[in-house]
């Protein structure tokens, strides 16, 4: 850089001549307008913008004038430079703009290609189903219970009111455990694989000692049915008990109701007929209307409805106002609280929500059957 | 219970309109459940007629023996001449009374009856059986043939021509009750045609209110010796029974629509009379019967032959009816070959019989009935509970039949020997119902429907209600109010929903469960719900050594399959069962998951004993419940095979591998909130050299909470599984113990990262989580995270030696780490490392 020179004439430094600086200019313009590329950009980028191109050249020689001299000649040149940098910015806007166009063109690929490098998972429509059931009655403010299930007799049977003679607890119907002399001496253990989840009732009042007591308890049950399209020894119910002062079989039916419209549509309906099991009393059967043909095809031979055989309701399961006697076992004081119960398949309902035609599609495993239900239900 | 609406309407005036679906919805409510309407004869159309068989020409020369016939029909076929009929059966004699269809009618099924040729003959219609009208074909069969079967030959009396639809009741509808245990009485068509009353509003005919002479002294003589089991046993006689009487249509046809099979007359008699009234019977040739009938237990290994020829042993529980030689009934089960009715067509037909009419103790024909694995019509009901008032008057119609259709002759000796039994009664306050039901139905009402029961109610606020004798199961108040509420339709019980107090939600290990089957589910595997039930020697082919735990099984009495008589204490052979059955329909890469209960028995087997059920068992009766029964813990497991990545146009799939396996087990913990703690390991089921034993802390000691990897080939090999497959089960009950609870929330700092890279040599068989823990521990607190991102083996490294390249990332919370705090850092790292696992910077 040359020194400052206090006699030094701007007009006499050649660089710093106005025409001069104007020539820079045109010429940085001219050079970015006729590059057609953005590595030609870059090349006239560099040769007329960068640290030695004229310009930049220039303006170091403003340091060297005189100060009255600097003022001008920096404008001047601050002024050329400012066009130039413009300049490239448009010109680099429009070549990328260009560029971006053709090269998004070529990178199109076909994306309706399958994707299926890691195929999904899924839970069992059985478990979400369950849950799904659950949850209804979770958000009324009942408790999820559990219990084992291979359970003591006395809790299965004894405890709800079975005689020692019910057929129930028949081995044609009931899976019992080897008692500990084993299979030859043929003793009993007391113990079977419950046949239903309603020891989990009397579990419940005896756990949680003094009503009130509303939950409900999902789980598997056993009994001694081979497995065909029908019928599996294994499979699911969701038992539900109520027990508080002042409970009513108008509560009962009233809870009924809400559950199949939650599960199944706001305009499902359910009808109670009188039944009979030994842990309720009175007992009934409930029903809801078909969920498929919504009691179309009853007297309506030409839409016939396989889900309720054209009568219009599908049977759900057991219920009814819990046995005193079921409350006196439990240490609950029948003259002071009353209860409810009921207890569903839930493979029935499953199969009739989502129309599975073979018990054995929810026996098997096969992914096939479950993978379309994902994560929930 | 199977109903004709037409015997039905014999005790209801029922409105001429109603059909029996009308009549089932009516009963349905109410309570009984009426399963099906059968309509018989649906469909059947006339000419349908008597005709008496004039000819009979046997056609030669054909597979099998036809006859063209002649018959008389009347003046059904329009002209009076024999109708020409072709016909294959064998059963019946000229002169004989047939039932013929004749051309234009149609018969059940859509079988339009036409004149055709057949046999060189031309057939003008066809003699027909009782199958081909829809009726069975049992007890119609003309005298000339053993087992009856075939064309149905009518008693002599009927005229040629006459319509047989209406004289064989063709046309009926029958209503199928399934009746539930509590409701005995609902076992006859009395108790059916009372809920049918009452449904209507409409009076009853009972047919048990029969005359009935009283009882005498010179009646059969009856000796009871065991009161309660048999607390009512009526005895009568009558003589003089014509052996050639044969049942009547109406009577053969009212059993065969209540799906009995006629037999003989007095037996079907006896049948008839107990679908009436639900009373069973037992009639006696009085000639085989020595002596006194007596009623008392069978002595323990007394034998006796039961009618259906089955030599039996009796337990000393049986309850018998003897004479003076012995046993000649089990008690409300089956009488005994020794006094049964001998056919009419055998020589010596009985004349002259005993009718038993008693009332035996419900449970000990129970318990009978099932020893002797005899389910019969009489055990079905007494075991229900059978009306025990009802005796005399079934007794009464079963001789006034005899003597109708019978020629019979009623002795005057009437015996009844009672028990004497108090009516039973219960009382409840009146509102009792209203309570139940909440509904207000008010006492008249209460009153009325109880009434309409056959209770007998006394009482203003409180009732005291005798319940009637047909009713045994009415015992309770509650048993009181379910009459009401029924009568009064369960359809109008409004609908209302209780207050429970605010709930809790799930519990946090219910919470678990769900996540663990969430995260799984996501990271691609697919729930399978496998049966418990194994055999043990799946643990052989598992590899499991002869002393493993899981070996101790619970087993079943009764398993529905010897193969598989015990409970899982594993989920693996379950779940690699889908696995193998997945890949056999073609399904190949898989990755399934089970989380469930397995069955592992206490150091000590106990007998759960019956606890009382009038009280609260104490807490020590409770707790000796629980030691009766196995352990229940849930376990989570995964199996793989195949690809857990696909090959497709990106690329090359992977292959599902024993990091797979380890990584579920991970995936499980982390939802638990739980570090896994991996080692090398060795269990049965792996491989060897590529198993993990999978640890959790629980209060501050590793423990063992399962195994994941590869299986061992010859798992594989021995269960028929796919090459290489993996598989992870652990304990998750385990895991949730060792959670933490709550997470607590990470800090993150907005300082710049620093990075340093490290590679350690070290000897091949130090594991990698064992250099990575040094690593961590001598890192200290500004090591934010740490990554192995490659390992290598090569000639360079020396034999046995491998290299890990980790990449540690330092960072502080308060300040912009400066180049020598990482790498001091990342020295303190390396030289723990290399103190504990003898590791050497890589190049150093």
């Amino acid at each position: 850089m040359s020194a400052p020179n206090k006699s030094y004439d701007p007009v006499e430094v050649e660089a710093l001549k106005p025409e001069e600086i104007e020539r820079m200019r045109d010429e940085a313009l001219a050079a970015f307008a006729a590059a057609d590329t953005l590595d030609a950009l870059q090349e006239a980028k560099v040769a007329h913008t960068g640290g030695t191109s004229p310009l930049a050249l220039a303006n170091r020689e403003i340091g060297a004038l005189p100060p009255q001299a600097k003022a001008e000649a920096g404008k001047r040149v601050g002024m050329a430079r400012g066009a130039v940098s413009k300049a490239l910015a448009a010109r680099q806007a429009e070549l990328e703009a260009e560029r971006d166009a053709r090269v998004l063109v070529e990178e199109a690929v076909d994306v309706t290609l399958p994707h299926d490098r890691t195929p999904a998972g899924a839970r069992h429509p059985l478990t979400t189903f369950m849950e799904r059931v659950a949850d209804v009655f979770v958000a009324m403010g009942y408790e999820v219970a559990e219990g084992p299930e291979v359970e003591a007799e006395w809790f299965n049977f004894d405890a709800l009111n079975f005689t020692p003679d019910h057929p129930a607890r028949q081995m044609q119907d009931t899976f019992f455990v080897q008692g500990p002399q084993g299979a030859d001496a043929g003793g009993e253990s007391g113990v079977v694989l419950r046949t239903h989840t309603s020891p989990v009732q009397a579990r419940a009042l005896l756990e949680r000692r003094e009503p009130p007591v509303y939950i409900v308890c999902p789980g598997r049950v056993y009994r001694t049915d081979e497995l065909d399209a029908t019928h599996t020894p294994v499979f699911h119910q969701i038992e539900l008990l109520a027990v508080d002062e002042g409970l009513t079989m108008a509560d009962l039916k009233g809870t009924l109701d809400h559950m199949v419209q939650a599960l199944f549509g706001a305009d499902m309906k359910t009808r109670l007929r009188p039944n009979y099991f030994p842990f309720t009393e009175p007992s009934a059967e409930m029903d809801m209307v078909c969920y498929v043909c919504r009691g179309e095809s009853v007297g309506n031979p030409d839409r016939p409805c396989r889900t309720c055989g054209s009568e219009g309701w599908i049977e759900l399961g057991g219920c009814g106002m819990v046995n005193p006697k079921v409350l006196t076992a439990c240490g609950v004081d029948p003259q002071k609280y009353s209860g409810f119960a009921f207890g569903f398949g839930i493979e029935r309902m499953l199969m009739f929500r989502h129309n599975v035609e073979d018990m054995r599609d929810m026996v098997e495993g096969d992914v096939r059957f479950t993978r379309p239900f994902g994560m929930e239900i | 219970m199977r109903v004709p609406l037409s015997w039905l309407r014999e005790y209801v005036d029922l409105p001429a309109t109603e059909t029996g679906r009308d009549v089932q919805a009516k009963l349905i409510e109410v309570g009984l459940e009426v399963e099906t309407v059968e309509q018989l004869g649906a469909g059947l159309k006339g000419p349908l007629v008597v005709g008496k068989v004039l000819t009979i020409e046997e056609l030669e020369g054909f597979k099998k023996p036809i006859r063209f016939c002649t018959v008389d029909v009347g003046s059904a076929n329009g002209t009076g001449e024999p109708q020409e009929i072709v016909c294959g059966a064998r059963n019946f004699a000229v002169g004989d009374k047939v039932v013929v269809v004749l051309p234009g009618a149609v018969l059940p099924g859509d079988f339009a009856i036409a004149a055709r040729k057949t046999y060189g003959k031309t057939s003008h219609g066809m003699i027909c059986s009782g199958e081909e009208l829809g009726m069975g074909d049992d007890g119609w069969g003309s005298p000339r043939t053993e087992s009856g079967g075939g064309i149905i030959v009518l008693p002599p009396e009927h005229e040629a021509g006459t319509d047989a639809i209406e004289l064989l009741e063709l046309v009926d509808e029958v209503l199928d009750i399934a009746v539930t245990p509590d409701r005995g009485y609902a076992l006859s068509m009395r108790g059916v045609a009372r809920e049918t009353a009452t449904a209507y509003g409409l009076p009853l005919r009972d047919p048990a209110l029969l005359d009935v002479p009283a009882p005498n002294s010179f009646g059969y003589p009856v000796k009871i010796d065991d009161p309660i089991g048999c607390d009512r046993f009526t005895a009568r006689t009558v003589t003089g029974l014509r052996p050639e009487a044969r049942s009547p249509i109406w009577l053969k046809r009212r059993l065969q629509k209540a799906g009995m099979r006629p037999v003989s007359l007095a037996v079907d008699i006896a049948n008839y009379v107990m679908l009436e009234l639900g009373q069973p019977l037992h009639t006696y040739d009085r000639s085989q019967i020595q002596g006194t009938i007596g009623v008392r237990r069978a002595g323990q290994g007394e034998k006796f032959t039961t009618l259906d020829g089955v030599k039996r042993v009796l337990d000393a529980e049986d309850l018998v009816i003897t004479d003076d030689r012995g046993p000649i009934g089990l008690a409300g089960v089956m009488g005994g070959a020794n006094t049964e009715i001998a056919d009419h067509d055998s020589e010596g037909a009985t004349t002259d019989v005993v009718i038993e009419a008693a009332h035996f103790e419900a449970l000990s024909v129970a318990r009978t009935a099932r020893r002797h694995k005899l389910g019969s019509e009489a055990a079905k009901r007494f075991e229900r509970g059978v009306d025990p008032q009802a005796a005399s008057a079934a007794a009464q119609r079963t001789v006034d039949l005899l003597v109708l259709l019978a020629g019979g002759t009623a002795e005057a000796g009437v015996t009844e020997v009672i028990a004497p039994t108090a009516p039973r009664t219960i009382t409840m306050p009146a509102d009792h119902p209203d309570r139940v039901a909440g509904v207000v139905y008010g006492r008249e009402t209460v009153v009325r429907r109880l009434q309409q029961v056959g209770c007998d109610v006394y009482g203003q606020d409180d009732l005291t209600v005798t319940v009637p004798s047909w009713r045994p199961d009415l015992a309770e108040p509650n048993d009181l109010a379910e009459e009401v509420i029924r009568l009064e339709g369960y359809e109008n019980l409004p609908s209302t929903l209780p207050k429970p107090p605010a709930g809790r939600g799930l519990t946090e290990r219910q919470r678990l469960h769900r996540r663990v089957g969430r995260a799984l589910a996501g990271a691609g595997f697919v729930e399978a719900l496998s049966y418990p039930f194994i055999g043990e020697g799946v643990f052989d082919q598992l590899g499991l050594a002869a002393d493993d735990p899981a070996r101790r099984v619970v087993k079943l009495a009764n398993p529905l399959s010897d193969e598989e008589p015990a409970l899982r204490t594993t989920l693996l052979p379950g779940l690699l069962s889908a696995l193998r059955r997945n890949d056999g329909r073609g399904s190949h890469d898989l990755a399934l998951f089970e989380t469930g209960l397995v069955f592992l028995p206490r150091e000590e087997l106990k007998v759960a004993g019956r606890l009382p059920v009038d009280r609260r068992p104490t807490d020590e009766e409770i707790a000796s419940l629980t030691e009766a029964l196995p352990v229940q813990p849930r376990h989570a497991a995964v199996v793989l095979a195949g690809a857990r990545e696909q090959a497709g146009w990106w690329g090359k799939g992977r292959p599902a591998d024993w990091a797979d396996a380890v990584e579920a087990a991970r995936t499980v913990a982390h939802e638990a909130g739980v570090e896994l703690i991996v080692e090398q390991g060795q269990y049965g089921p792996w491989h060897p050299g590529r198993c993990a034993e999978l640890q959790v802390v629980v209060d501050g000691a590793a423990v063992r909470v399962g195994h994941a990897g590869e299986l061992h080939p010859r798992v594989v090999k021995a269960l028929g599984l796919p090459a290489r497959t993996c598989a992870m089960e652990l304990d998750l009950d385990r895991v949730e113990q060792a959670g933490d609870g709550v997470l607590r929330a990470p800090r993150i700092s907005t300082y710049p990262v620093a990075t340093q890279d490290v590679a350690l040599v070290v000897d091949k068989d130090v594991p990698a989580a064992v250099v990575e823990r040094c690593l961590t521990d001598g890192a200290g607190d500004l090591l934010e995270s740490i990554r192995l991102f490659d390992v290598f083996e090569g000639e360079q490294l020396g034999a046995g030696k491998k290299s890990l390249a980790y990449a540690l990332r330092f960072r502080a919370a308060d300040r912009t780490l400066t180049v020598d705090e990482a790498s001091a850092a990342r020295d303190t790292a390396v030289a723990l490392a290399a103190e504990r696992t003898g590791a050497v910077l890589r190049g150093a």
